[in-house]
């Protein structure tokens, strides 16, 4: 098989935003050498704003000079890419992919805007947002489960991690922080047993432990922001 | 090869005048792939519905075989993908090209459809607000018309974006009806405009268009549920 040589690939994104987690564990496992661009989202560069002009947001993958936004988008675009390089992130199958694809919406229709809740409120809402934010994790627990798909394997794209593992997982660290900052339990292993093990196992995994974000950090940044949301008058 | 001219059984559960089950009944119309309508009663959602889509419980879903595709624009590329030898296709070749494509079909959902639902439920102050977001963001996709200088979003066939768009297009249209509201202004907008005109009546679009007085009645009787006092709490369908 031919060495393909992949272009030049730059990242705009921050240490603490899952979604440029996302991407950097997709590049990492990919092994795909890039630039990493680190943003400041209260002055954003005029790289960014040029390249995301739409949504002025991260992460942003820059190959060859053309950007590509949207995280999952991103993953797809990387797998289709560079689809020769190993491993692959999507399955094969058309029915396995709409399943796949399913599943990272809803991580990213119904979980993100729960963590959202979680992190913008306090006090009564905010154990309101927990319980949603609880509530949807068992409906990947469930999923682990019972979904013939899933149920059975090491991690949601089977023996390997894919596209849902990526979605999830891009999270997994920003949630561990919100837990400790919050004092909650969002994944409770006796719940949860298959989530924690996969959450173990996902963060443990070659590719993935290298690119995790300091978890202190997390912390540092979550609360900071938590202060700032709970203040009065409430930041947009 | 796998993937011979064979279909399978194809069911569609859905109900007419959803814009998500437009854009399917768009893509499967396009392909030429027979399928089975299920009509559901969303007050009263079919055993089936739920056993196929027991996460959302929405429609639209499509079954193939016995196997049960959620969430419109994921059944729009499952389409694509199984029947990637029926022209036309759907996607462009070009991994970039998939990326921009994917990304407007995800601006659509996430910002467009939106700001369109708050125009159409909201009053006063909000809803001017919402007005002003719903045109912001059709200027945009304007803007992408005027930068490719093609037809379609796809180029010069329907592709992913006119399909994620055009399943809105009577929505948008009943909702500028409904709200005496102009959105889609032909001034500032010709080239959405003229995709819009050309849209509806391309060759097999129009079949998969929900039937627009129906639907305006719809939509007239739940605008005035929602601005008449006390106001109902509406949930939409889908």
């Amino acid at each position: 098989m031919a060495m393909e040589a992949y272009g030049q690939v730059k990242l705009l994104g921050a240490g603490w935003s899952p979604f440029v987690l996302r991407v950097r564990v997709a590049l990492a496992l990919k092994c795909i050498e890039y630039e990493f661009v680190e943003e400041n989202l209260k002055t954003k560069s005029e790289l960014l704003l040029k390249s995301n002009p739409v949504h002025k947001k991260i992460p942003v993958l820059i190959h060859n000079g053309n950007p590509v936004c949207e995280s999952m988008i991103i993953v797809q675009y990387m797998e289709e890419a560079w689809g020769n390089k190993a491993p692959n992130l999507m399955p094969k199958d058309p029915y396995d992919r709409a399943i796949a694809r399913f599943w990272a919406a809803f991580i990213d229709d119904k979980l993100v805007p729960c963590i959202r809740g979680v992190f913008m409120v306090q006090g009564e809402q905010q154990q309101k947002a927990v319980q949603l934010l609880v509530a949807n994790f068992l409906v990947l627990e469930e999923a682990l489960r019972t979904n013939p798909c899933f149920s059975g394997k090491l991690y949601f794209g089977g023996e390997d991690i894919g596209f849902v593992d990526i979605a999830l997982g891009g999270l997994s660290a920003f949630v561990k922080a919100l837990e400790k900052v919050t004092n909650s339990v969002l994944i409770d292993e006796e719940k949860m047993p298959l989530l924690s093990a996969w959450m173990d196992r996902f963060c443990e995994a070659d590719g993935v432990k290298e690119v995790m974000p300091d978890p202190a950090m997390l912390r540092e940044f979550i609360s900071a922001r938590i202060v700032r949301f709970t203040s009065p008058p409430a930041a947009n | 090869m796998e993937g011979c001219a064979q279909e399978g059984q194809v069911k569609l559960l859905g109900v007419d005048y959803s814009p998500f089950v437009v854009r399917v009944r768009i893509a499967l119309s396009l392909k030429g792939i027979h399928y089975e309508f299920i009509e559901e009663d969303i007050q009263n959602k079919s055993e089936l519905l739920l056993q196929s889509n027991p996460v959302h419980k929405k429609i639209p879903v499509l079954i193939h075989n016995g196997k049960p595709v959620c969430e419109s624009m994921i059944i729009v590329q499952y389409i694509e993908e199984a029947w990637d030898n029926k022209a036309p296709n759907l996607m462009p070749k070009d991994p970039y090209d998939r990326a921009i494509a994917r990304f407007w079909a995800a601006f659509i959902d996430d910002k467009l459809l939106p700001s369109t639902l708050r125009t159409f439920k909201g009053q006063g102050e909000e809803q001017q607000k919402a007005v002003e977001e719903s045109v912001a963001n059709l200027l945009l996709l304007e803007e992408v018309l005027q930068s490719t200088g093609k037809a379609y979003f796809g180029g010069d066939e329907i592709g992913l974006v006119d399909i994620a768009l055009g399943g809105l297009l009577v929505t948008i249209q009943t909702v500028e009806k409904v709200t005496n509201i102009v959105l889609t202004d032909t001034q500032k907008m010709p080239l959405l405009c003229a995709w819009a005109d050309k849209f509806c009546k391309a060759h097999k679009v129009k079949e998969a268009l929900p039937d627009r007085a129906k639907f305006f009645e719809l939509m007239s009787a739940r605008r005035a549920k929602l601005t008449s006092p006390p106001a109902g709490n509406l949930k939409g369908g889908g």
